[in-house]
């Protein structure tokens, strides 16, 4: 059986993979052959055959993770002595720790912003124009590059070469620079601007969300209030700003709530950029540093409730508006 | 011939709901001369989009020159010298140091799977809230739908504790079984809100007809979920297959089951000057999502404006 949990060579890894897909296959079939007897079997079994397989995953692997987790952040770096709230203090009273969450809150703050804004103003401009389609795949692509494939393909746009001759810039951004008559700059490394250059790529990554959602609900304001605003004569940027803007208010909200509930967790960009240096780390990437990487699991789990608190209240908020849009539409 | 005349008439009502449809959009057409008039607007939305395009550009340039070149020179002199190269991607993919090729195993392998097995069973459980009866069942499925909330942080020391002592970590199945998890209350919460759309008179009318749960989810409902399951499966893929945390958490260490984000995430850290490796590896991890992407836009766009949003 060593071979189910240690594939090595190409071929055995696809059979593990269909040995995993078959296996489930014939797990669920046995379950529903055993529930489908309409008559003779009480509604409860049929309810625990449909509902059971995901009722005992999520059990096992969300719910009891987390009030472990909980329980863990009040114990040192091995789990083993109790600390009170020792791990929480620290995090928010070491001067490295502090940083992170002022990185965070930073990230927090502009990335739905900005996501937001820019994602609004490309959508209303390329509405209903001819290259419509084709301008929101242009902006909508990197939302299909990951993470880390987009870390890497601004990396290479702040990339650095000193200013000397016979040396030229790689990096766009710095050639830019130079072209201008500028110093090229550190980018990744010069504190605290380097954050904001991390901010930059997601904010690249968001737009595409955003514009394709408020895009959406642009399409779907009625004709007449927008036929009624022209005929008093609005048009342009007040058309935006008083008849645009306020009748898709509520998607707005879902889109900015909802980036900032993924800006709260945003980690790979930093760790393949900077891997956290510089003074660029955030709560989440601290939480993989500490808990997973220097076994540190009192820190790394307060670190990860810290996360939990903070995306409660904009998850509810969130559903809050996403109801109301939908009242709306 | 019982089906000529219903498809007839839906073939006229949709005739006549596209003539609407068209004068709708000449209508917004014309509007839209007016409203895009100003220059200004439109030099705006190229700036935008030159802007969300060229560092792509760059780097995807930069996968095809000769190392020498790339170190020496911008990719924006590319036109100037236009040497063109696959080796980058040899190196990328069969090196030795590298060995992209065996992380595009593993990330099929990790995905695939991934993808199946959390649809099916949000399939079930997503049916029996939307159409079997039981006490609870509200308070559930807001149990399930709250889950969301829960970010993957939290759960991934205890997981990976437990997969530690079961003796399974560092393989296949802790990767599946944790992406399965976390995949489950956005997925039960889609195709939920899918198969409630579904019309209840077709859902009695196989009851009528003796059909139990088991052949009702098959024959009559799978078919109408097609869209919804291609919707999800797309997210989930392109969730899975672009994921850093979760494969480096429970896979990082293990060559013959870290996905390639885990190895280029690994690779910009040890080797960050070597950009003929860097671009090349990065294309060969975004060209798989970038094809699914393309040409399956429409379903998850579809996705994206149902609430599917995950992090």
């Amino acid at each position: 059986m060593d071979w189910l949990l240690r594939a090595d060579t190409t071929p055995e890894k696809l059979l593990v993979m269909v040995f995993a897909i078959v296996l489930f296959v014939a797990v669920m079939a046995a379950i529903l052959y055993a529930v489908d007897r309409p008559k003779r079997i009480s509604n409860w079994v049929v309810v625990a055959g449909f509902l059971g397989p995901a009722l005992a995953l999520l059990t096992f692997g969300l719910i009891y993770p987390a009030i472990r987790t909980m329980y863990q952040s009040f114990f040192d770096r091995t789990g083993a002595n109790y600390v009170g709230f020792a791990n929480y203090s620290t995090i928010f009273t070491s001067d490295g720790l502090q940083v992170v969450l002022r990185n965070t809150a930073i990230w927090v703050l502009l990335v739905p912003i900005a996501a937001t804004f820019i994602g609004l103003v490309y959508a209303t401009l390329v509405d209903r124009t001819r290259f419509e389609s084709f301008a929101k795949a242009l902006v909508f692509l990197p939302m299909a590059i990951s993470m880390v494939g987009a870390g890497i393909i601004w990396k290479f746009v702040y990339e650095y070469r000193p200013n000397q001759p016979n040396v030229n810039q790689i990096g766009l951004a710095n050639q830019v620079l130079v072209w201008l008559g500028f110093e090229p700059q550190q980018f990744l490394i010069n504190s605290p601007w380097n954050t904001a250059f991390l901010i930059i790529v997601f904010i690249w990554i968001q737009v595409g969300f955003a514009m394709t959602v408020l895009s959406a609900a642009i399409k779907a304001i009625p004709d007449d209030i927008v036929e009624a605003a022209r005929l008093d004569g609005v048009g342009g940027v007040r058309m935006f700003r008083f008849v645009t803007v306020p009748t898709i208010r509520p998607a707005i909200v879902v889109v900015f709530t909802t980036i900032a509930i993924v800006t709260l967790k945003v980690f790979d960009i930093v760790r393949t950029m900077t891997g956290g240096n510089f003074g660029t780390s955030v709560v989440a990437n601290e939480f993989y540093v500490q808990g997973l990487r220097q076994a540190n699991e009192g820190l790394g789990a307060a670190l990860a409730v810290i996360l939990f608190v903070l995306v409660i209240p904009i998850v509810i908020y969130n559903i809050r508006q996403m109801r109301l849009s939908e009242d709306v539409r | 011939m019982s089906t000529t005349t219903p498809t007839t008439g839906a073939a006229a009502t949709t005739t006549a709901k596209r003539d609407r449809k068209a004068e709708k959009l000449a209508r917004r057409a014309s509007d839209a001369k007016t409203k895009l008039s100003s220059p200004w607007a439109s030099a705006l939305a190229v700036v935008i989009a030159v802007l969300w395009t060229i560092p792509t550009l760059g780097l995807f340039v930069t996968s095809f020159r000769p190392e020498l070149d790339i170190r020496r020179t911008g990719w924006w002199t590319f036109p100037s010298n236009p040497e063109v190269t696959l080796s980058n991607y040899e190196t990328a993919l069969f090196g030795a140091g590298t060995a992209f090729s065996t992380y595009f195993v593993n990330s099929i392998v990790v995905t695939i799977p991934a993808v199946v097995i959390p649809m099916s069973i949000a399939l079930l459980a997503a049916y029996a809230f939307a159409w079997i009866d039981f006490k609870g069942r509200d308070v559930l499925f807001v149990a399930v739908f709250a889950l969301q909330i829960v970010p993957l942080q939290v759960t991934l020391i205890p997981l990976l504790s437990i997969y530690v002592d079961v003796g399974i970590n560092g393989s296949f199945w802790t990767v599946w079984l944790s992406h399965s998890i976390f995949a489950l209350p956005l997925a039960v919460f889609l195709l939920h809100n899918f198969m409630k759309d579904i019309p209840r008179s077709l859902v009695e009318a196989a009851r009528m007809d003796g059909a139990g749960h088991v052949k009702i989810f098959f024959q009559v409902l799978f078919p109408l979920l097609i869209p919804a399951v291609a919707a999800f499966s797309i997210f989930q893929f392109l969730w899975v297959w672009n994921d850093l945390l979760v494969g480096l958490t429970f896979a990082g260490g293990a060559q013959n089951v870290a996905p390639l984000t885990v190895r280029l995430a690994e690779l910009a850290g040890s080797r960050g000057a070597d950009w003929h490796l860097l671009s090349a590896g990065a294309f060969i991890a975004i060209v798989v999502p970038l094809i699914v992407f393309v040409s399956l836009q429409r379903y998850f766009v579809r996705g994206l404006l149902a609430g599917g949003v995950k992090g």
